[in-house]
């Protein structure tokens, strides 16, 4: 709860309640405990008297909590009671040590509290559009209306009618029963193809390369970066984008600590020296000017290459290494296929290389000795390469990805400890759903919905509003097409769910119009679109269990009761399969009836014990788990005993009362293929895509862009808390400061971005660690779509190209409120 | 950045009176949390009021270490160089914060060439010229700042409060100080 200045806190007294949580927010899942107690007490200060058992008579020492307002809030149950919650990190999680990040730190205070802005800004009941305005509906009627309207458009004019941006996460409000629960319903239920996933405009993976080569991308543990010789970090910004995996991990193993950590699994004999890092990034990140200050800059080595040109670099390298015969003969003959043909395909010489990337030939071999070149003990160097958004969203998702795994491949920086080549990951995971039926390449949906296909679409727990390509275009045809329904709907009079059903379904058929429902914890930036609104729940709103990135499986239990009548996203699935199944009975269509059974769900529990623990089952239908087929050994009780430190998947047994997981994949040398061995693919390097290279010669700055620290995907939550929005009313956009000079530009200024295919604002930032001709813009961002100025063009599998955009800027005004409150000292540790 | 003069003066104003009647005078029951002031009109613990410095003693980019409210709360006195939000003395730019940081209490130190409090823990950096605002870093609230209260009458600079909770305490009064 919001009190400005408070200078003193409430303890939780020693009785209160405690349960598990994972943080909603990173892939990392920091574990942190949940302290509820009545509102109208409080602990004291003996160690005795407070549920944290610290001594609050005197100061207390550096490092032995966190402890902030921002921690705390009061929440209301159903009863009507009033509770103080504290969720403060837990020492004894692995992954995090106690550590917090300003994003894990504040989750007390974006949940439920009927009097904070996040609050009243929550949806509470589900809520009906009726042409000018929104009136607040009972589940049942909601629920009827999209059922009706649903059959309709299916049995017309078949399901790919009925579209979906679907979310696929875990954390927040994803999680194991949340995507089983709508992938059960809309791909065995409805059996649509027309569905795009969380941040994509198709439904893919952004991992395809990887997983066609044999290798999950989340292949190794926290702990294996304790254990490197060398840290690859490619693409990502640890510091800012996973938080505590970089303190608690990285930094530790940078500084010397880890000896011991590489003792223990190191051969006999082998050398053991210090872990050193190759950073490969445009931009001076705050990771890179951190690193600089934090450890010996000897370790450090900086590939500042030019944009879109990874997979140069990559080749340039596997070049170098085969030349030099640092390559693992003996692993590519037993364990791997196609190596000879890429390394002819991806051959590019030092000097091209260097040419391409601007990354001079010195550095390029400093970086391949530092990776690839055998130890002092003749063993080769235990390398991990961490790869996120500069590859994932980059210049060709699935050349660059192959690219990197030929390398890693090569010198067999996988399935050994200290190794790994991993995506650093955006948010927690929880795949559990039917395989997807639209085969692949999937189709590109935004597309469909531009070209005026698809008479329905679902916006669940994801917002493309601020998160897709294209994003203004696609933003426009929605919006139009939204509209044709909402003026039918303003001339329906008493009309129950199956008169309204009836009127949209004419708007959407015969007008061209596209009937919007948005499944949230917000009314967002896509709700502007919407017919139908549904409230969902999120973690601590109800029981939830997500995977981190080294896959560690947890359950973030549920300690209060969500807002008004919201409700898990799988029950609300389960509200449309039960729905549609009595529409379909009542018509004697027991063959539709039919797809829509199986949803008999009271809890979250029962969907996840149907979908993650049923995976690889005798009797049960196909599953795609993150789980696998031994998901069935963790119960929410067992995950309960596990606690913050839960298991590993997959789940190797259940013994003496303990799950027992997998640190690391691919240790025997078998990969996920059909034969069993790693595949090599050709990635030679391909240039800039035309569509976007018109933009680079057309406008003058490159629209780098991604996560700032404190804020979080769409902020959807952070838009409402004043710590987060205060410090960012709109997108920041670091500039360097003699492009600023040259356009007349103030840090505070407010600026418009524009190209071919859009415009979007942001903050002016002055920062000289940019380079000129470039700038970095927070992504995705409430009022500053970055997404505007991006290219529809996608990579082979429908995979964004949003790091590749270039735009013009101009000097709009300055809002000095804005100016006057917002800090412009540089972010940057220096 | 536009400085309203108005904003700041609402931080040096004289509220510091009533207080320093009662300074060091309080008798906390330390086997219970700490609430809130004794006296009418206030919000916020009671506060003693400790002359710091003369404003001409200090100079800019050489901050002072302090302590306050009691002696296991350490703080820093810097004179900015700039008229500053909040700040007091002849030039508007004297300004005091705890120098614990509010991530997990690490002492943070005084960039004079940024005019930044930087933690060298979790690297998280605050603005001496903005209430504190966390810049950038792992902290959830900003740092807290010290009030201080200037006489123009004999130049001295007075600790009079503390906005925002300072790291490691339930209350920023600690019992029995």
């Amino acid at each position: 709860m919001f009190e400005h200045s408070k200078d003193r806190i409430a303890l939780p007294p020693s009785d209160a309640q405690v349960t598990q949580t994972c943080c909603h927010f990173c892939i990392v899942g920091c574990g942190y405990h949940v302290y509820k107690w009545p509102a109208d007490q409080e602990g004291g200060l003996a160690p005795n008297e407070n549920a944290l058992g610290l001594d609050f008579r005197q100061q207390l020492s550096p490092m032995q909590v966190t402890l902030t307002q921002a921690m705390t809030n009061i929440v209301q149950d159903d009863d009507g009671s009033y509770h103080r919650i504290l969720i403060v990190p837990d020492n004894d999680c692995k992954v995090n040590s106690g550590l917090s990040s300003t994003r894990g730190g504040q989750m007390a205070s974006i949940m439920y509290s009927p009097e904070t802005p996040v609050g009243s800004n929550r949806l509470k009941y589900p809520r009906v559009f009726t042409g000018d305005e929104w009136r607040d509906s009972s589940w049942d009627q909601a629920i009827a209306l999209y059922a009706h309207l649903t059959k309709r458009i299916m049995d017309d004019d078949g399901s790919d009618q009925v579209m979906f941006n679907l979310f696929d996460h875990g954390g927040a409000g994803g999680g194991f029963e949340n995507t089983w629960g709508t992938g059960k319903l809309i791909f065995t239920g409805l059996g649509t193809r027309m569905v795009r996933i969380h941040n994509r405009p198709a439904y893919n993976s952004e991992c395809h390369a990887s997983r066609d080569m044999g290798m999950y991308e989340l292949n190794n543990s926290y702990e294996d970066v304790q254990m490197a010789d060398c840290i690859f970090s490619i693409g990502a910004n640890a510091y800012e984008s996973q938080t505590n995996y970089f303190l608690n991990h990285w930094l530790p193993s940078l500084r010397g600590q880890s000896a011991s950590t590489k003792q223990a699994v190191y051969e006999e004999g082998e050398t053991i020296q210090n872990t050193r890092i190759i950073l490969v990034d445009p931009r001076r990140s705050l990771t890179v000017a951190l690193l600089e200050y934090a450890i010996d800059p000897e370790n450090i080595l900086f590939l500042d290459v030019e944009p879109g040109t990874d997979t140069a670099l990559f080749n340039g390298l596997l070049s170098y290494v085969v030349d030099q015969g640092w390559h693992d003969k003996a692993f590519i003959d037993e364990h791997t296929t196609g190596f000879e043909d890429a390394v002819k395909a991806n051959r590019l010489s030092l000097d091209e290389t260097s040419r391409i990337t601007g990354i001079s030939k010195d550095k390029i071999i400093k970086a391949a000795e530092w990776a690839y070149k055998p130890k002092e003990s003749g063993h080769p160097p235990r390398t991990m390469h961490g790869y996120e958004k500069g590859i994932i969203w980059g210049n060709d998702n699935y050349r660059i990805q192959s690219a990197l795994v030929d390398l890693v491949l090569a010198t067999q920086n996988v399935g050994r400890r200290g190794t790994g080549v991993v995506r650093m990951g955006g948010h927690q995971e929880g795949y559990c759903r039917p395989p997807y039926p639209g085969g692949r390449p999937a189709p590109y949906v935004d597309q469909e919905i531009i070209q005026g296909n698809g008479q329905m679409l679902t916006a669940w727990a994801c917002n493309a509003f601020q998160t897709t390509l294209n994003a203004e275009q696609y933003r426009n045809e929605v919006l139009r097409r939204s509209d044709i329904v909402k003026q039918a709907l303003r001339k329906v009079r008493g009309a129950g769910p199956e008169e309204m059903a009836e009127a949209i379904h004419k708007a959407v058929k015969e007008d061209g119009g596209l009937f919007v429902a948005v499944i949230n914890l917000y009314p967002t930036k896509f709700a502007e679109a919407a017919h139908l609104l549904l409230p969902a729940t999120h973690t601590g709103e109800m029981n939830l269990t997500s995977m981190n990135g080294e896959r560690r499986l947890r359950l973030s239990e549920k300690f209060m009761d969500p807002p008004g009548t919201a409700k898990p996203d799988c029950l609300i699935a389960a509200d449309m399969a039960h729905a549609l199944r009595k529409l379909y009975e009542a018509e004697g269509n027991t063959e539709m009836a039919s797809r829509f059974e199986g949803f008999d769900w009271t809890t979250e529990e029962d969907a996840f014990n149907d979908g993650f623990r049923r995976a690889g089952q005798p009797g049960a239908p196909e599953i795609e788990s993150q789980g696998g087929s031994t998901g069935h050994l963790a119960t929410y009780e067992r995950l309960r005993a596990a606690g913050n430190n839960g298991v590993q998947l997959p789940i190797k047994e259940y013994r003496d009362g303990k799950l027992i997981g997998t640190e690391m994949l691919y240790t025997d040398g078998e990969f996920d293929t059909d034969d069993g061995k790693a595949h090599f693919q050709p990635a030679p390097w391909n240039g800039m895509p035309e569509t976007v290279e018109e933009q680079r010669r057309k406008y003058r700055f490159w629209i780098n862009n991604g996560r700032t620290n404190q804020i979080w995907q769409s902020a959807y939550h952070d838009q409402y808390v004043e710590f987060r929005r205060g410090r960012y009313p709109m997108a920041p956009l670091e500039i360097n400061p003699e492009d600023a000079q040259d356009l007349g530009i103030e840090s505070g200024d407010m600026i418009e971005l524009f190209n071919d295919y859009g415009a979007t604002t942001a903050m002016a930032y002055l920062e000289p660690d940019i380079k000129t001709g470039q700038v970095f813009m927070e992504a995705m961002y409430f009022n500053s779509v970055m997404g505007d100025l991006v290219t529809p063009w996608t990579d082979r599998n429908v995979i964004p190209y949003y790091k590749g955009t270039w735009a013009d800027i101009r000097r709009v005004g300055r809002i000095e409120d804005y100016a006057d409150k917002v800090s412009f000292k540089r972010r940057r540790y220096v | 950045m536009k400085l309203s003069r108005r904003r700041f003066l609402t931080f040096t104003g004289t509220t510091a009176a009533g207080s320093a009647a009662l300074g060091g005078s309080l008798i906390f029951n330390p086997a219970h949390a700490q609430e809130g002031s004794q006296q009418p009109g206030k919000v916020n613990l009671d506060y003693p009021v400790t002359t710091l410095n003369n404003a001409a003693d200090l100079k800019v980019g050489q901050p002072v270490r302090f302590n306050y409210p009691d002696d296991a709360s350490p703080c820093m006195l810097v004179k900015t160089g700039r008229e500053t939000r909040g700040g007091v003395g002849p030039d508007g730019d004297i300004v005091a914060y705890s120098i614990l940081c509010t991530h997990m209490g690490c002492p943070v130190s005084y960039s004079a060439e940024q005019r930044t409090f930087k933690c060298p823990c979790h690297f998280s950096v605050f603005d001496a010229e903005l209430n504190g605002q966390m810049v950038s870093g792992q902290a959830t609230v900003n740092l807290p700042r010290i009030l201080l209260n200037y006489r123009d009458s004999d130049d001295a600079i007075d600790a009079v409060g503390v906005e925002g909770l300072i790291y490691g305490r339930q209350a920023n009064i600690l019992p029995n100080t």
